[in-house]
């Protein structure tokens, strides 16, 4: 088993979301998350999924997208030329005593407190997926409360894998 | 004019000539707009056959068959005939009424949110939100069905849509799609490589899947075979392709099908899969076909080459365009001694069967059946024993071999039968069933009769659900479950008379041979009832 980054860009119509994450589920694929917002041009959907199987499955799963009628392009992020991003807010329990602690573990990992409450605050952090994890782990020494993830999204370095649009 | 006639002119513009279909209050629009037109409805007893009429009809003409049903259960009735054509990959456009677009959600009267329910048989569905989106739906719709991997389009349309008022109909001339381009032309560098390949092997075959029949390459593929004097044999689809008694060809292959063709397969050097999906019925074990061998993999959909086996040489693409293509290559290949082997297993190799002299003997009778068929008939076979005995013996000449092979939906053969039979109504159509499949969908002998679909119906009453019953026999011992059908099962002679369709009975193979030929002798519907002995096994 191994995870493998996908982008895809499709149509904006009604129901692709559930077109793909229905292929997903009726053959037995798996999503470790699914991102998808629209680009600079209204007409297109950007997606990136990351999807976790071994090699067979997961170029069965690249040719079964590409035939859906709505998808443009999908081709895999590579990590070494790709940029991925996940957002994680993080609401950790902090009476006034600690929350200093959980103050300094957030500026080592240039993470932002977005919200402060009596005995609770969120955290929000922007990184790869390694930099969350490692900055969770870190804060196992509090009470963390709820975790909302949104799962990367990723762009590929440079020019040439750009596709422009008619 | 309004939605409803858009979408007549829209079947018009597409050169469709029959609607195969079953009413209601949501399709009504569509249904009473027909009547200016000239296409032909088919009013079926029920929904499902309307789906199966249409792939009948679209696989003998090669065009898309078109079917309407109501919302609701209308709609939802639907999805098994719109499943066997997805499995089948046979090119559907299928029109949907559905409720106001205003209610729906919010669970009224015949509501069913049914582009959601056919996700997964469909190569595409719409929901018509506009009715100016209509003729760019249609169009599109009908390109999708009928082009690369072929396959259902669905086509909801609510009520208000049908009625709302258009001002003025462009019908496109072509599509535009940003995202939906599927490839013909096979790569040449790949064309080369199996030609190069071709040259060298000593043991060559070609298996031929239904995507020869869908890509209209029959043709291409004798005359590559006979020229090149390569042995074929096929799938349960690919029958036809090959007719059965050219020297070329070496049977079907699979768990169901001839012991020869499977060993032809697995010691063949270089084997060219066309146009089929490696799937398990037909290669159980795909290891077999890659071990010690250069495995050649030509299909129209790119995600059916690496998804049961891995090929030597994939090649992308229509099989027409790529047999066109193999033919302009200068080559010669030389493997006479193989081609002796592969005779000498046919000859040597055929199934022994112990027939009970009481009863019609399956493998004698489809045997002579096809003898008296007319050169170009079509056959249909059910699913069931009925439909291993016509695959393992009807003997195919130049017409079609039809029969639900990816899905295995039972009762197919007669809806099939008479979609086929309109689809070319100088043909010779004979719908093969068991008395479990007749069962399924004996409710269109009324549609056959009320539109003067003149299909020949033949009956294999064994008394059982008899594959299901071959399968407990072997698995479980011969403790029988829930396959009995002799009691409760009409009297096929009154159940004839009652539908005014004229009817003979077969006891035994004594009289076999006049009575098919009373019952091919004119064109006209006709029901034969095969007695089989209800112990008979295909294997």
């Amino acid at each position: 088993m191994q995870n493998r980054v996908f982008q895809l860009l499709v149509d904006n119509n009604a129901g692709v979301l559930s077109r793909i994450s229905g292929l997903f589920s009726r053959r037995g694929y798996n999503i470790e998350s699914i991102t998808a917002g629209v680009t600079a041009d209204p007409r297109f959907t950007r997606i990136t999924i990351v999807a976790s199987g071994d090699e067979e499955i997961l170029d069965q799963i690249e040719k079964q997208v590409a035939k859906l009628v709505d998808v443009r392009d999908i081709h895999e992020l590579k990590p070494e030329k790709s940029v991925y991003r996940e957002l994680c807010l993080i609401k950790v329990k902090s009476t006034p005593e600690k929350r200093q602690g959980v103050i300094t573990v957030a500026d080592i990992f240039r993470a932002k407190i977005v919200d402060v409450n009596v005995d609770s605050l969120i955290v929000e952090i922007t990184g790869n997926q390694s930099k969350i994890e490692a900055f969770i782990g870190l804060l196992q020494d509090y009470e963390i409360l709820e975790i909302a993830r949104t799962g990367i999204a990723g762009l590929g370095r440079g020019s040439e894998d750009v596709i422009y649009l008619e | 004019m309004i939605g409803a006639d858009a979408m007549v002119k829209c079947l018009e513009q597409e050169g469709v000539k029959n609607v195969y279909g079953y009413p209601g209050v949501a399709i009504c629009p569509f249904y009473n707009s027909i009547l200016e037109s000239d296409i032909r409805t088919v009013l079926v007893r029920t929904e499902q056959n309307a789906a199966h009429a249409a792939s009948g009809e679209a696989r003998v003409s090669g065009k898309v068959g078109v079917c309407a049903v109501t919302s609701g259960p209308g709609a939802t009735n639907l999805i098994t005939g719109i499943a066997t054509a997805f499995a089948d990959s046979i090119p559907l456009v299928c029109i949907t009424g559905q409720v106001k677009s205003e209610l729906i959600g919010s669970d009224v009267f015949q509501e069913a949110d049914i582009t959601g329910a056919v996700e997964s048989f469909v190569k595409y569905s719409y929901l018509v939100k506009k009715a100016e989106d209509i003729p760019r739906i249609f169009k599109e719709a009908f390109y999708i069905a009928n082009t690369g991997r072929k396959g259902p389009v669905l086509i909801d349309v609510p009520i208000d849509i049908q009625n709302a008022t258009i001002k003025n109909l462009y019908y496109p001339e072509e599509v535009k799609f940003r995202t939906y381009k599927p490839t013909v032309k096979g790569h040449i560098v790949q064309i080369k490589k199996v030609i190069k390949e071709l040259e060298k092997a000593k043991r060559p075959i070609i298996c031929a899947g239904g995507g020869v029949h869908l890509s209209d390459a029959v043709a291409e593929l004798r005359d590559f075979a006979h020229a090149y004097r390569i042995p074929v044999v096929s799938t349960m689809m690919g029958l036809g392709v090959m007719q059965t008694k050219d020297p070329m060809y070496f049977g079907m292959v699979g768990n169901n099908g001839n012991a020869y063709a499977n060993r032809a397969m697995n010691e063949s050097d270089l084997m060219i899969m066309v146009g089929a999906r490696v799937a398990d019925r037909a290669i159980s074990q795909p290891d077999l076909i890659t071990t010690n061998k250069i495995l050649v993999h030509i299909d129209v959909d790119p995600a059916e080459i690496g998804k049961n086996v891995g090929p030597t040489i994939p090649l992308v693409g229509d099989a027409k365009h790529i047999f066109k293509d193999f033919q302009k290559q200068e080559f010669t290949c030389e493997h006479e001694a193989w081609i002796e082997t592969l005779e000498s297993y046919r000859a040597t190799m055929q199934a022994k069967r112990n027939p009970n002299p009481d009863y019609v003997d399956p493998k004698e009778f489809i045997n002579l059946l096809s003898e008296h068929m007319q050169d170009d008939a079509v056959y249909v076979a059910d699913v069931g024993q009925n439909q291993i005995w016509s695959c393992n013996y009807h003997i195919v000449k130049n017409g079609r071999f039809l029969t639900s092979g990816g899905m295995g939906t039972m009762g197919y053969s007669i809806p099939a039968a008479m979609g086929a039979k309109i689809a070319d109504m100088n043909k010779q159509v004979v719908a093969v069933c068991g008395d479990g499949s007749f069962q399924m969908s004996m409710m269109e002998l009324a549609t056959i009769m009320q539109h003067h679909i003149p299909v020949k119906v033949i009956v294999m009453k064994n008394n059982y659900l008899g594959m299901v019953r071959e399968y407990q026999h072997y698995t479980y011992k011969d403790n029988y479950s829930v396959v009995d059908i002799k009691d409760g099962s009409p009297d096929l002679e009154m159940l004839s008379a009652a539908y005014h369709i004229p009817f003979l009975r077969v006891e035994n193979m004594a009289h076999a041979e006049e009575k098919i030929q009373a019952f091919l002798e004119k064109d006209e519907t006709m029901l034969m009832e095969c007695l089989v002995d209800p112990y008979d096994l295909v294997k």
